[in-house]
């Protein structure tokens, strides 16, 4: 539960949640970037970004180069599909 | 070969493997003393299993599986705790789904869903705040677990759920942190430990700080590491170097995600929203001080802890379990009298069975694919 897979930020959804749509290999979803926003930034400067995806936080940006080769070896190797299992499960409410 | 072509970069990793044997040649380890080195993080115990690094590496260097395993060091008493609640009439508990199969004495929350209670898997605690919202007259409550990497995320949905004035949702919080805990085995008699990989995820979050104690207090090196196998490769052998150069020092080989600071918006929210418990108890290790955190009395209101009456009792281990000394590096998981026998992944006696992050599942998992010719030697 410790990995996280890369993401690009594509539109902030809800600014006053600090919510973003992050789209981790074509599966979009809501995602809390509370942690990357640099300080005093708008949070539109965040769209475009590459971040590292926890249990629906965006823990840290990287590099848009490595988050290919990281999501490269991931999908390879099958680990990328159990990441995007539990990334495309919603809640059901 | 098979398994280094895999790697994003078989050739570093060839060129990394030739210079770990080297080293551990020119330090003197033998298979009667080898050269231990404990990788505190079950991410990485998983990296090491699933990209068979250990059949790589020489046999006189050997990886001691840490206890940085949220789910595997869980004790029975609080996953009865958490059976308990979400027993409560009108509860629904959220958990990620790792944690449904970890047993209790009274069995696992995946047997009290069976039973009729009503326990939801969720990707993140933001879900099982969205059911709150979505369940105004029902009790939600997200078991929230994991070390600082997870703590953030935790922290920041109890301060959404107060900004949303969404009363209905607390944590039963179960989050620990690792530096107590790799304390108390440096402590522990007999310790063996040449030197540590360090959780890159954790110290993303705490950063480098926190681990400086065990280069300066116990002389031991630790490098934080990431999560592929190139970077695991690289750690051992910054690792190695210092031992060669009689150094001890804190290392960042993960230095493209971890801020020697740590991460200031996270760091923040944990301590708003939590505060340390004087102990914490762990699975086969027993009670470690200062281990654990709780929700501080301002946030009272998002406890389960204080919102519901939980047993909180103490349960011992089954007798067969050999958890303890597997987390503590004294036994390799196949010595377990009940590996593979009576506990397996399907029916797991320990929690080190349940996820892949457990030493004894890894094991289980991948520690049979056929053999690979050692390279160090091959290359
Ligand atoms: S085999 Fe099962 S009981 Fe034995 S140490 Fe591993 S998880 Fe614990």
């Amino acid at each position: 539960m410790c990995l996280g897979i890369p993401g690009r930020i594509e539109a902030i959804t809800r600014p006053e949640a600090k919510l973003a749509l992050v789209d981790v290999l074509g599966v979009k979803r809501e995602i809390n970037i509370a942690c990357i926003v640099r300080e005093g930034e708008p949070l539109e400067e965040c769209i475009g970004a590459w971040v590292l995806v926890h249990v629906g936080f965006a823990m840290n940006r990287v590099d848009e180069h490595e988050a290919m080769l990281t999501l490269q070896l991931l999908k390879e190797l099958g680990d990328a599909q159990v990441e995007l299992e539990s990334y495309k499960t919603r809640a059901v409410v | 070969m098979k398994y280094v072509d895999e790697f994003r970069d078989p050739l570093a990793a060839r060129a990394l493997l030739r210079e770990i044997a080297g080293a551990t040649e020119r330090l003197g380890a033998s298979l009667e003393r080898p050269l231990q080195i404990m990788e505190v993080c079950g991410g990485h115990t998983h990296s090491i299993f699933r990209y068979a690094l250990k059949d790589l590496i020489p046999p006189a260097l050997e990886f001691v599986h840490g206890p940085g395993c949220p789910v595997c060091v869980l004790p029975m008493g609080r996953v009865d705790d958490c059976v308990a609640i979400a027993n409560e009439p009108g509860v629904i508990f959220t958990t990620f789904g790792d944690a449904m199969r970890v047993p209790g004495s009274k069995g696992s929350l995946l047997q009290a869903r069976a039973d009729g209670a009503d326990v939801r898997m969720v990707y993140s605690p933001l879900d099982a705040l969205e059911i709150a919202a979505a369940n105004p007259g029902r009790d939600v409550v997200f078991f929230a677990l994991g070390f600082e990497t997870t703590m953030p995320s935790t922290a920041m949905t109890v301060l959404e759920a107060k900004r949303r004035g969404i009363g209905n949702f607390s944590l039963f919080c179960n989050h620990i942190t690792i530096v107590p805990t790799i304390k108390a085995i440096l402590d522990s008699p007999g310790m063996t430990i040449d030197g540590f990989l360090g959780p890159g995820h954790v110290a993303m979050v705490s950063g480098t700080a926190p681990f400086e104690f065990i280069a300066a207090e116990y002389g031991r090196p630790l490098v934080i590491s990431g999560f592929e196998p190139t970077d695991i490769l690289q750690s051992l052998l910054m690792v190695l170097r210092q031992l060669e150069q009689g150094r001890a020092a804190v290392e960042n080989q993960y230095a493209r995600l971890v801020d020697p600071g740590g991460n200031a918006a996270g760091l923040e929210a944990i301590t708003e929203v939590f505060e340390l418990r004087e102990f914490f108890e762990w699975r086969g290790l027993g009670s470690i001080d200062h281990s654990g955190v709780r929700v501080r009395e301002a946030y009272a209101a998002f406890d389960a802890e204080r919102r519901f009456s939980v047993p909180g009792a103490r349960i011992a281990d089954p007798k067969s379990c050999q958890c303890g000394e597997v987390l503590k590096g004294a036994i390799k998981p196949p010595q377990c009298k009940v590996f593979g026998t009576a506990c397996t992944p399907q029916t797991p006696l320990g929690a080190l069975m349940v996820s892949s992050e457990g030493a004894c599942a890894a094991y289980y998992q991948f520690a049979r694919r056929e053999p690979v010719i050692p390279i160090a030697v091959a290359a």
